[in-house]
């Protein structure tokens, strides 16, 4: 009931959010919590779901955004063309990536990951006469839509919030079908999952390239509400930010990387005034350390926890409620 | 021909740091399956550290050494003690997260107390190059070469021939057996973390007045890290060493011959076809160690 309260009330206020909110900058805020809410869900599809970290998931965000930007540059395709042509690049790269990476597990798994992403980044820097190297590409075009450009932050936060609950769905479809079970049977015994005939490599390469996707859609959607990709959406500090989300939001919770998506962008932009970025940076990996000592399973399922434990002591505090 | 034994020299200067990079990664990772992320921050403090020795208060450059070592030493039994023995038997996905947040916690440190500008090392040897034959060597990258090549040697006696090495390779092997026998593997554990972390520190004192020190340096470093410790084999203290030297030579070859940019893209392609194709490393007979 206070369940069903809250979502109605969070979804209002995010669709109403453009009206109240103060100022521009404040919009701003939310259209970059948006685009890594969709990173954070795409990233715990893999390490929440199938328990692989992939520590290169800054390369599917950047392969997207490169698609795209050079597709509309190089090409002049609309948007609305790049944007699925972001995903399916995106997702190809994840394809390949988990086909070759998903025989291994654990760190291996994580250091194939961080090495695909470590060349791409190179490759990037490198092939001066497609991504222009590392002065980048400047003036990619926002998108259109009929006779309107969607130029203006409100419109674009309400595109940005369309692709985050798309992408949301997305992923409560996936992780509550068929699929998402059997994903969760691999992460808890992968041994005991197979003997009883699910197809290890096939599910988790069926998440990764749904995850990779997903980050390529991100790339878009970042490459053209910044207008400018560089060889710095790359960075390792992508991907750190999108785990340090997952984590601190819950992971294998749905709704957890989107709350550690809003928390991880509005916390830094609300300390941007008290704290020099560098303390900000250092304060990540220290607040990553506590997170796993004092909060190892991240914040939505302590929440649910402490109020599933509240639910039960009201109904046992009940006058006339049975003894049990 | 000329420059190829001139890029093989070179080469093999730069496998030399990397291999004590890999050492001490392996010792880590193979002993107490941690997947050091910060290992590369520890290169960067021996950096430092030389640096302060150096440039700062002017003591000798064996000196800047040995800080180096003991600086990364003290700081990695810290950093076993405070945060990886509470987390022993968790599971290794829990630490690896810890020694991220480490490593960008260590690096930002750094950052800040030494700011984003790359400092430059002084060292005592003289810059002009001396000439053998054909090849050019800097002094400097000579002294680099065999410091390198007498700490790994250290290190190899010190694991073969000791009774804390022998403690070493059964928890290595088999960590509770070796309680069983009466092995102290908490100490084991902090002992191979602050050895490990001494010689990445040691691979950033002698490295940094080669190239520069500066805060992010670490990063690469520990990439080279773990392709060293994948080519050799987890665990494999040879491996390891002639992973290192593969690897500063394959980079060399590659930057000479194919293309400076991707220097950096020989490890990590490195990474990629070795797990993918030999996972036990290149020099891996059997399931053993050693």
């Amino acid at each position: 009931m206070i369940g069903r309260a809250l979502v109605v009330a969070s979804a209002l206020a995010l669709v109403t959010a453009p009206a109240w909110l103060a100022s521009p900058y404040h919009l701003h805020v939310l259209i970059m919590a948006g685009v890594f809410a969709i990173l954070a869900l795409s990233l715990n599809l893999l390490l929440g779901y199938t328990g692989q970290l992939s520590l290169g998931h800054a390369a599917f965000f950047g392969i997207g955004a490169y698609t795209s930007a050079l597709l509309a540059l190089k090409l002049e395709w609309s948007f609305w063309l790049a944007l699925p042509s972001a995903a399916v690049a995106a997702g190809l790269a994840g394809w390949a990536i988990g086909r070759l990476a998903l025989k291994l597990r654990g760190a291996y798994f994580v250091l194939v990951t961080i090495s695909f992403a470590g060349v791409i980044s190179l490759v990037s820097i490198n092939w001066m006469e497609l991504t222009n190297g590392p002065l980048g590409l400047p003036g990619v075009p926002p998108p259109e839509l009929g006779p309107w450009s969607l130029r203006t932050k409100t419109a674009y936060y309400y595109l940005v919030l369309a692709a985050a609950a798309l992408a949301y769905l997305v992923c409560h479809r996936l992780v509550y079908s068929r699929i998402g079970r059997a994903l969760v049977a691999l992460r808890e015994n992968e041994p005991l999952a197979e003997s009883v005939g699910i197809d290890g490599t096939r599910y988790l390469v069926l998440a990764a390239v749904v995850s990779a996707a997903l980050a390529g859609v991100a790339g878009s959607l970042y490459a053209h509400y910044t207008r400018f990709v560089s060889p710095e959406v790359f960075l390792f500090t992508y991907t750190v930010t999108m785990v340090i989300m997952v984590i601190a939001g819950g992971k294998g919770t749905l709704v957890g990387p989107v709350i550690g998506a809003l928390l991880f962008t509005a916390l830094p932009e609300a300390l941007r005034e008290a704290m020099a970025w560098q303390w900000q940076m250092l304060a990540y990996g220290v607040v990553l350390v506590v997170l796993v000592f004092f909060l190892p399973r991240g914040i939505v399922p302590a929440i649910t926890a402490r109020a599933a434990r509240a639910a039960a002591a009201s109904r046992a505090m009940r006058p006339g409620a049975a003894p049990r | 021909m000329e420059q190829l034994l001139q890029h093989l020299v070179n080469g093999l200067v730069l496998g030399g740091t990397y291999a004590l990079l890999g050492i001490g990664l392996t010792l880590i990772f193979g002993l107490m399956s941690v997947v050091n992320f910060a290992h590369g921050e520890f290169y960067t403090l021996g950096a430092y550290a030389a640096f302060a020795v150096l440039a700062l208060a002017g003591w000798p450059f064996f000196a800047a050494l040995a800080a180096a070592i003991a600086a990364g030493a003290v700081l990695g039994a810290l950093c076993e003690r405070t945060l990886l023995r509470p987390l022993r038997g968790e599971s290794i996905d829990t630490v690896m997260l810890v020694m991220i947040g480490l490593w960008i916690a260590m690096q930002n440190t750094e950052l800040l107390v030494w700011g984003g500008v790359a400092r430059s090392i002084p060292h005592p040897f003289p810059t002009e190059p001396l000439t053998l034959g054909p090849l050019n060597i800097a002094p400097l990258r000579l002294f680099v070469v065999g410091a390198a090549a007498a700490l790994i040697a250290a290190a190899w006696l010190l694991i073969q021939r000791t009774r804390l090495g022998t403690a070493m390779r059964a928890t290595f092997q088999d960590r509770d057996t070796a309680a069983l026998m009466g092995v102290p593997i908490g100490r084991i554990h902090t002992i191979t973390f602050a050895f490990g972390s001494a010689l990445a520190a040691a691979a950033g004192a002698l490295l940094g007045p080669v190239f520069l020190a500066y805060p992010s340096m670490g990063d690469l470093a520990s990439l080279k890290a773990f392709s060293v410790v994948i080519l050799g084999g987890l665990g494999n203290l040879a491996g390891a060493t002639l992973g290192g030297l593969l690897l500063g030579v394959a980079e060399e070859l590659g930057a000479g011959y194919v293309s400076s940019g991707y220097r950096d893209a020989v490890g990590f392609v490195a990474i990629i076809l070795v797990l993918l194709f030999r996972p036990a490393g290149l020099f891996a007979r059997a399931e053993r160690i050693g």
